[in-house]
């Protein structure tokens, strides 16, 4: 596999080994490796169909994988969506699930009390918290708090997402789709917003838009059929026969593009 | 995009509209306390008092029915079982009150052959009975709830689930007339915790009791609805799966409210047993925990008044219709169920915010419900 970013190598970071996921009989993920390391913005891409979303359910616990994802020295495989949220990993959906009848604070006070005492939860929220309140700034809701999030427009119940995903301190942030039906301003917000939170962190970005894609990722992995494809940067990614055969026209158009 | 929120930084602290926001509901619980408290013990004889007292007793269960169902979106069909649990363990220790020191209930002599089961034993003490009037519904609860909620049980097999175990408990109860009455229940008392329980001044003090522990159990559920678990209980309501992702496990959220429910009730249980003067496997049965659960969907379930009000409103309704018209009240309470379930699903709470949101708004804010202890409800299905 491609080794071009070890000096982004950290601690943390996220281990696949020999995955597969198993729908009776029919394998959506076969013998998948890949590596998420800290620092960067991991772009997972492919067809309809290549497993893509799948990877991220067999990691977040929603559906039941075999072989290893080791983060911490824990094997997220064996463990429950709960717990596997509380060793650092989060992720957003492919339709934003916010609580819309609750405000966008009290959407963020939630997603950050994962790790509050039990006995605190029986009383009222006195202030803001502090996390919540940073993570309002970095996502640009700040004047839109105490607004019931059902209101929100939906480049913003996507904003809120990461947001509720920052105060929850996720050290992997999995993001399944996060711009799909945002407008040109706010998919460029949004590539902005990733790139400010990254840090020491490590995003993984499911996408269909090339162009994003290719904007913002610092390393792509590309599946298909539930496979590995090919791996590196946009332009070892771009440049490779197999994933321009697999996508036919499409990456050629988006290089002739560039 | 919302252009017009953006100036809206906030609700000021001090703000009328956010001091009735936040402390509205307080007020609400002052005139219902002043209502049961003052205005009814004054007003009424001992034969409605009671009867009020006993309202009061099934508004206990509602509002525990309020939190699980209107707020933690467990549609709880059985807790006449808890009701039971508290209702029996205060029953039990009146009958042995009423038997003398030494002596055996009654019906134990009448059916069975005059010994009375070991466990019956503890009841003899008033102290023991208050412990077990809470900790019996906690621990069966905490059992029921950790094995349902765990696997993940939810939606209409939760409710068909929760209702066969009132079927269930009241065919033990019929099924064993030696320990517990049987089909007759339990009745004939004549004490409670040493004072006749045929003096009026007696009487009117149990009412109290009940209007006090109804009023007690209102301000627990407002710190609850108002509280970050409040908000978290909601939230698993309306999306479950996410709070997965948040990281918390929705069957503990949801086994804390369904305990909580299971104590009111059983408070209510307790009290109704020296109210009514009998506890029967038919107070708490499959359909004395519909009627629980009646009062709560058309008072609105998601509200603190719509449970407690709706509640005392059937029980009322049941008393007053049925001596007017003692062949068809049961035709009334089934249309005004299902007027109120078609037209007004929040139940009657909800008809003041459909009038609000019919009338001109003066100013341009809109103004939208969230979780706030205030808000009485938001219709939503639960499935």
């Amino acid at each position: 596999m491609t080794t071009a970013h070890n000096s982004f190598l950290g601690q943390d970071y996220l281990e696949v080994r020999d995955l597969t996921v198993d729908f009776d009989g029919f394998k959506a993920i076969s013998g998948v490796d890949v590596n998420f390391l800290q620092g960067r913005l991991h772009f997972l891409i492919g067809p309809n169909g290549a497993g893509k979303t799948t990877l991220v359910d067999a990691l977040t616990g929603l559906v039941h994988g075999t072989g290893t994802a080791e983060f911490r020295g824990q094997n997220l495989l064996a463990m429950k969506s709960h717990k596997i949220v509380r060793l650092g990993i989060g992720r957003t959906f492919q339709t934003a699930t916010v609580f819309e009848q609750l405000t966008v604070l009290q959407n963020l006070d939630i997603a950050a009390g994962l790790h509050r005492k039990a006995a605190g939860l029986l009383l009222a929220r006195r202030k803001v918290p502090e996390s919540v309140e940073q993570a309002l700034e970095t996502i640009g809701l700040t004047a839109l708090a105490h607004r019931p999030a059902g209101i929100l427009a939906h480049g913003q119940k996507q904003w809120l997402e990461v947001g509720m995903l920052l105060v929850q301190d996720a050290k992997v942030m999995f993001l399944d789709e996060t711009v799909a039906g945002m407008s040109a301003e706010e998919r460029e917000e949004t590539g902005d917003l990733l790139k400010r939170i990254v840090g020491d962190r490590t995003i993984v970005v499911i996408e269909h838009d090339m162009e994003f894609m290719r904007r913002y990722a610092d390393f792509v992995t590309v599946m298909h059929g539930g496979k590995v494809l090919a791996e590196g940067t946009v332009a070892e990614v771009q440049a490779d026969a197999t994933v321009q055969e697999v996508y036919l026209g499409t990456v050629t158009e988006v290089a002739a593009d560039a | 995009m919302t252009t017009t929120s953006i100036t809206d930084a906030g609700p000021n602290k001090f703000s009328p509209a956010y001091l009735l926001k936040t402390y509205g509901a307080l007020i609400g619980i002052a005139v219902v306390a002043v209502v049961l408290l003052v205005w009814a013990p004054s007003s009424l004889s001992t034969f409605r008092l009671g009867n009020l007292g006993k309202y009061c007793a099934w508004a206990l269960a509602a509002v525990g029915i309020g939190l699980a169902w209107g707020r933690g979106g467990m549609l709880v069909m059985g807790q006449g079982v808890f009701f039971g649990l508290g209702g029996y363990a205060m029953a039990m220790h009146m009958k042995l009150e009423a038997a003398g020191p030494g002596n055996v209930p009654d019906f134990m002599v009448l059916y069975g052959n005059g010994t009375m089961p070991g466990w019956w034993g503890p009841f003899r003490s008033g102290a023991f009975t208050l412990f077990a009037i809470i900790a019996l519904p906690v621990v069966v609860s905490f059992i029921l709830g950790y094995a349902i909620l765990k696997r993940r049980v939810k939606g209409a097999y939760f409710a068909i689930l929760t209702q066969a175990l009132a079927v269930a408990f009241s065919t033990l109860l019929i099924a064993t007339i030696k320990q517990t009455g049987g089909f007759n229940g339990l009745n004939t008392f004549t004490k409670v915790f040493g004072q006749n329980m045929y003096d009026p001044a007696v009487k009117k003090d149990l009412y109290l009791v009940a209007a006090a522990l109804l009023i007690l159990c209102m301000l627990v559920a407002w710190q609850l609805y108002r509280s970050r678990y409040g908000e978290l209980l909601v939230a698993t309501r309306d999306a479950e799966e996410r709070i997965r992702f948040l990281g918390y496990d929705p069957a503990n959220i949801k086994l804390v409210a369904f305990v909580v429910a299971a104590v009111m009730a059983s408070i209510g249980g307790a009290l109704f047993a020296p109210l009514a003067g009998i506890i029967s496997p038919s107070n708490v049965d499959a359909t004395a925990s519909i009627l629980l659960l009646a009062g709560v969907a058309l008072g609105g379930r998601a509200g603190l008044f719509g449970a407690a009000l709706g509640a005392i409103a059937v029980g009322y309704g049941q008393s007053t219709l049925s001596e007017q018209f003692p062949t068809q009240w049961t035709y009334f309470q089934g249309a005004l169920f299902i007027v109120v379930m078609l037209f007004l699903p929040g139940g009657i709470a909800s008809l003041w915010k459909k009038i609000s949101a019919a009338l001109p708004k003066r100013s341009a804010k809109p103004e939208v419900a969230g979780a706030g202890a205030t808000s009485t409800t938001v219709p939503e299905v639960v499935a």
